[in-house]
């Protein structure tokens, strides 16, 4: 039997020098990730460090204007400002009480590494984000803030000098230190026991908001609607919801158009394929991985969602740069909420989903604010 | 199981065997002829090809950058394909690449995602086109660095049936079950990693290396130690620890990228790993097979 194993997707399609460090690395998160003290000094972090829980805001003016109930879990007010602050608590920890006195990341755009850099600077773990030099260039306050928490960024200058390049130097360290060193993965992405994992330490997200919509309207919701990149905050939001008669949707970065040779969105128009350690969809290989977000634009996808768009429990759709920035720019006017690019795709399909009139309450998963997109909304709207 | 390899014979016969690597393309498909040509003359006894792969996750930077010259001088499978079936050396050729690329053959270039049937998730792409291409063009065997012993049976039952060797990596991290998980299906050879990290040419010779082989001992199989070997010392060295065979990559590559007379270069270096490696094979301690 292969591990990390959904309906066929997912495995350990790695190097023969990872998968014993995989297999220990599972077998400590089995072990410790379970015990009573784990789980109380995470509960602890994700409330006094991150600010949990978050609450489900009823959408007032958006809910009038398309005559039906839109919630919104606001991720967006945890420290650092998107969900990604639940994994790398959870990574870090077990890092930290596995004996591992290093970590590693990649970034893109450099919201994970801001990420990976807090949790470092908070459980007193050295620090190396690897990531591109086009990177480094493009998004220079991350790097000021990777640098300030005391992170070394190291600087990728192989290959396109991209997200790409810095997952497989990221991976060249580990596979050469895994002895004292934790590669703390971004989204439910790479080899068990990654996608696992990782969704397990988003989780809080859906059980946070499955009790407050019950406290809050006595039901659960119709529809439970998030963005997908690699899927982290997606899962994070339907894990609980999975056996209930809760509709899900997943939107995908559809850049230029799913039918275009531009787009981040393997679930709807790509194939199966071996990628980063994991079997999945990806794109085609005529198709250039591009969308207006940097968190959305990544070629493949977890295998949990692989598995749930072959099996019929979620239906993906690409949101094209364009209907995301509408979306931005009408979360923002209506209720007065600047959504990050990558939740505002997840915005944008739950507006469609109003517009269709088929689901009376939505849930969106706000999985980040919109601070750091400043600049691409200034040069698209002219401000 | 193959039972009659010529991969192992090849080894057995030429013992200590000087295994090559090259990545096929760089920098173009007809050099590489050449190259290979030049290899088997200096006394290669076994030669990996590389079919290169965008996202090359076991390679350090100088094999990095051969594949992706290999890329860009627009390598494909069935170009590489028809360089094996053009080459005429004495050597046994090998195909080292990544899973994806085995599974993508075949599977043709239309995206399946407008057919798919949403009941059956587990009928994705095959290896078998690439086997059978593989074994028309006289490959001998298939080396995948990223595909597992735990997922590698349908890849090990189309290897059987054209009677070619699957070989395995054996890394320092690799103990106890899953190196008997591994040695119950690995043919040809077992391919050593002589320490933890990516491919790279290094200065000196692991004692991981050491460990290694004698935690392969019991297993019936040729052993070749492979990562970091650069030099005819390194191979002596190798041999001595009692290495049936050693495999040199990036060194070769790093002649391919930077020499000005490449094909006389690589002739002498391999010329230079097999005096080495014989040398260790001469010295009075080790019981030879
Ligand atoms: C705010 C936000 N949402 C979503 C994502 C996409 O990641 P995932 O699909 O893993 O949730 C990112 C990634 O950087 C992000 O910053």
């Amino acid at each position: 039997m292969s591990q990390g194993d959904f309906e066929g997707y997912g495995g350990r399609h790695v190097p023969e020098p990872l998968l014993e460090p995989l297999e220990q690395l599972a077998d400590a998160y089995d072990d410790v990730s379970a015990t009573d003290e784990f789980q109380t000094e995470l509960r602890d972090l994700l409330e006094e460090f991150a600010g949990r829980p978050t609450p489900i805001y009823y959408a007032r003016n958006l809910s009038e204007r398309y005559g039906v109930d839109i919630y919104l879990k606001r991720e967006d007010l945890l420290h650092g400002g998107a969900h990604k602050i639940n994994n790398v608590l959870g990574q870090g920890l077990l890092a930290k009480k596995a004996g591992r006195e290093r970590l590693i990341a990649e970034t893109g755009a450099g919201q994970h590494g801001v990420a990976t850099a807090m949790v470092g600077a908070l459980l007193d773990l050295e620090t190396e984000i690897y990531m591109g030099k086009k990177d480094v260039e493009r998004q220079e306050m991350n790097v000021f803030r990777m640098r300030l928490m005391g992170a070394d960024v190291n600087e990728v200058t192989r290959g396109d000098a991209g997200l790409a390049d810095a997952v497989d130097a990221a991976l060249e360290d580990f596979a050469e230190n895994v002895e004292d060193t934790h590669y703390l993965v971004g989204s439910v992405v790479g080899p068990d026991p990654f996608p696992r994992m990782v969704r397990d330490f988003q989780s809080v997200i859906g059980e946070e908001a499955r009790e407050q919509m019950k406290a809050k309207t006595g039901e659960l919701p119709d529809a439970a609607v998030a963005c997908v990149g690699g899927g982290s905050n997606a899962i994070g939001l339907f894990h609980a919801f999975r056996d209930d008669d809760v509709a899900f949707y997943g939107a995908e970065g559809g850049g230029e158009g799913t039918d275009s040779k531009r787009h981040a969105a393997p679930l709807s128009s790509g194939d199966d394929e071996v990628l980063h350690g994991m079997k999945t969809r990806v794109i085609d290989e005529d198709v250039e991985v591009h969308s207006v977000s940097a968190g959305l634009d990544y070629p493949g996808v977890g295998p949990e969602h692989a598995m749930f768009d072959a099996v019929g429990r979620c239906e993906y759709t690409g949101i094209t740069d364009d209907e995301a920035l509408a979306a931005f720019r009408e979360l923002s006017e209506t209720e007065g909420i600047i959504p990050a690019l990558e939740s505002s795709h997840g915005v944008a399909r739950a507006l469609q989903l109003a517009d269709d009139g088929e689901h009376d309450t939505i849930l969106v998963n706000l999985s980040g604010r919109g601070d750091k997109d400043m600049e691409t909304a200034a040069a698209t709207f002219d401000l | 199981m193959n039972t009659d390899s010529e991969i192992e014979r090849a080894i057995r016969e030429n013992h200590p065997a000087l295994i090559t690597y090259l990545t096929a393309g760089d920098p173009s498909l007809e050099e590489t002829k050449a190259y290979v040509e030049a290899l088997d003359r200096g006394g290669a006894d076994l030669i990996e090809l590389g079919l290169p792969f965008s996202e090359p996750i076991a390679e350090g930077p100088t094999i990095q950058a051969a594949i992706n010259r290999a890329l860009e001088a627009g390598t494909t499978p069935e170009r590489f394909f028809e360089l094996v079936d053009d080459l005429e050396v004495e050597a046994p050729l090998l195909v080292m690449t990544y899973y994806n690329m085995i599974l993508q053959y075949g599977s043709g270039a239309e995206p399946r995602s407008a057919e798919r049937d949403a009941t059956e998730p587990q009928n994705g792409p095959d290896p078998e086109p690439f086997v059978e291409r593989a074994a028309e063009t006289g490959l001998a065997g298939i080396i995948v660095p990223d595909l597992p012993a735990e997922e590698a049976a349908p890849l090990r039952a189309a290897c059987d049936e054209r009677g070619l060797d699957l070989v395995f990596i054996v890394a320092p991290t690799t103990n106890g079950e899953r190196l008997d998980r591994i040695m119950s299906q690995a043919s040809g050879f077992a391919y050593v990693q002589a320490r933890l990290g990516t491919t790279g040419a290094r200065a000196d010779v692991s004692s991981a290396t050491h460990d290694s082989l004698a935690r392969l001992e019991e297993y019936d199989v040729p052993k070749a130690v492979g990562f970091g070997v650069s030099e005819g010392e390194h191979a002596r060295e190798i041999v001595e620890a009692g290495a049936d065979g050693v495999i040199v990559g990036s060194a070769l590559i790093d002649i391919v990228a930077e020499s000005e007379t490449p094909v006389a270069d690589l002739e002498a270096k391999a010329c230079e790993l097999k005096g080495g490696a014989e040398r260790g094979a001469n010295a009075p301690e080790p019981e030879q097979p």
